[in-house]
């Protein structure tokens, strides 16, 4: 279960962005997380739970989005989100190694006063 | 303002886009920076899929893999070292030690993969000035050290005729991140009913990415054209870094 170090690794990105704002609390820290990204959400709000005791953002929302993966099919020239982890092409039924987006892991917002 | 009187709850909303791996990122280049002359495999597995007995057999074979083909042979022979990483224990370390190759072993207590920071670490204890070929054995794990980038040239994920034929499909992320798959344990395929035509198949389709190789470290069976093919990226890797 790696979600908690990459919790950790959150919210210290988050807590010295706050401390550097001169925040009392954060509020809401807001996630993205690619389908590919290795991450479970459901793993990482548990941990948030544990990380962020004692913290600013003790009573904080953690908001996760997920960002579902796109590829690029290079005989159709354009991109494609795969609906399962077999990535074919849905217009020429090839597979696809070019992944654009979906591995992912970013810390998109921060809400604080 | 949140309604209490003297309370001055502004609250304003921080655009961020960090990603959240950045620091590891960050000591994954600097280890390719330092890895510039080598070529680093990061070998991945479950628990007892034979990524130390597939190593050992590495290291006891590096004058087969530098003669593996004559034409693309990297400059002088193959200078392996090692980072092996576990919960605990050095009792890898000490299997691979046994070929007098140079092997440091990381202890993760109860980390579940390695991270580029302590790889670097290890790194330093070896002399990499002398090698060119790092191989880092990461925990056995198909899930966790798919996440963390080492500054690895190659990840070759390894799965076993005794796992079952659907593993590529059973962790997508880990075979979706292979350079190289290797099925190990080839000699017993047979006995244990295996059906290597069923996995190629789902690798075809789950890693269309990846190279495949089949292999049987205790008996040689497939290791020459595995070596075949750690020579020449060996060679590109040399001849990449003189360029």
């Amino acid at each position: 279960m790696h979600e908690i170090g990459i919790m950790q690794a959150a919210l210290s990105v988050a807590l010295d962005y706050a401390k550097a704002q001169g925040a009392r609390q954060i509020h809401r820290l807001q996630l993205q997380i690619g389908e590919l990204s290795g991450v479970d959400p459901d793993a990482l709000a548990f941990a948030f739970d544990v990380v962020s005791n004692d913290t600013l953002a003790d009573k904080a929302e953690l908001e996760l989005i997920s960002v579902p993966v796109t590829c690029y099919c290079s005989s159709c020239q354009q991109t494609f989100q795969p609906l399962e982890w077999v990535y074919e092409c849905p217009c020429c039924h090839r597979l696809s190694v070019d992944i654009r987006q979906g591995r992912m892991l970013e810390l998109t917002s921060l809400e604080i006063s | 303002m949140c309604g209490h009187y003297g309370c001055e709850d502004t609250r304003q909303t921080l655009s961020l886009h960090q990603n959240v791996l950045d620091k590891n990122d960050h000591y994954a280049e600097h280890n390719r920076s330092m890895f510039q002359h080598l070529l680093v495999l990061n070998i991945l597995s479950s628990p007892g899929a034979g990524k130390t007995t597939l190593i050992q057999r590495i290291l006891h074979d590096v004058d087969l893999i530098s003669g593996a083909d004559p034409l693309n042979r990297p400059q002088g022979t193959v200078q392996p070292g090692v980072i092996v990483g576990d919960l605990a224990t050095d009792r890898d370390a000490e299997r691979l030690r046994q070929t007098d190759q140079p092997v440091i072993q990381i202890n993760t207590g109860n980390l579940c993969h390695l991270e580029a920071k302590s790889v670097g670490k290890a790194a330093q204890q070896l002399e990499l000035d002398n090698l060119n070929l790092l191989i880092i054995e990461n925990v056995g794990n198909l899930v966790c050290p798919a996440v963390y980038d080492l500054g690895e040239d190659l990840r070759i994920v390894l799965m076993s005729v005794t796992e079952g034929e659907d593993k590529p499909l059973k962790y997508p992320t880990m075979f979706k991140s292979a350079h190289v798959v290797v099925i190990t344990k080839i000699d017993i395929a047979d006995v244990v009913g295996f059906n290597l035509e069923e996995v190629l198949g789902y690798l075809r389709l789950i890693a269309p990415q990846a190279l495949v190789f089949e292999l049987s470290a205790m008996t040689g069976e497939g290791l020459t054209k595995f070596y075949a093919y750690l020579n020449q990226s060996l060679f590109q890797r040399v001849a990449s870094t003189v360029v």
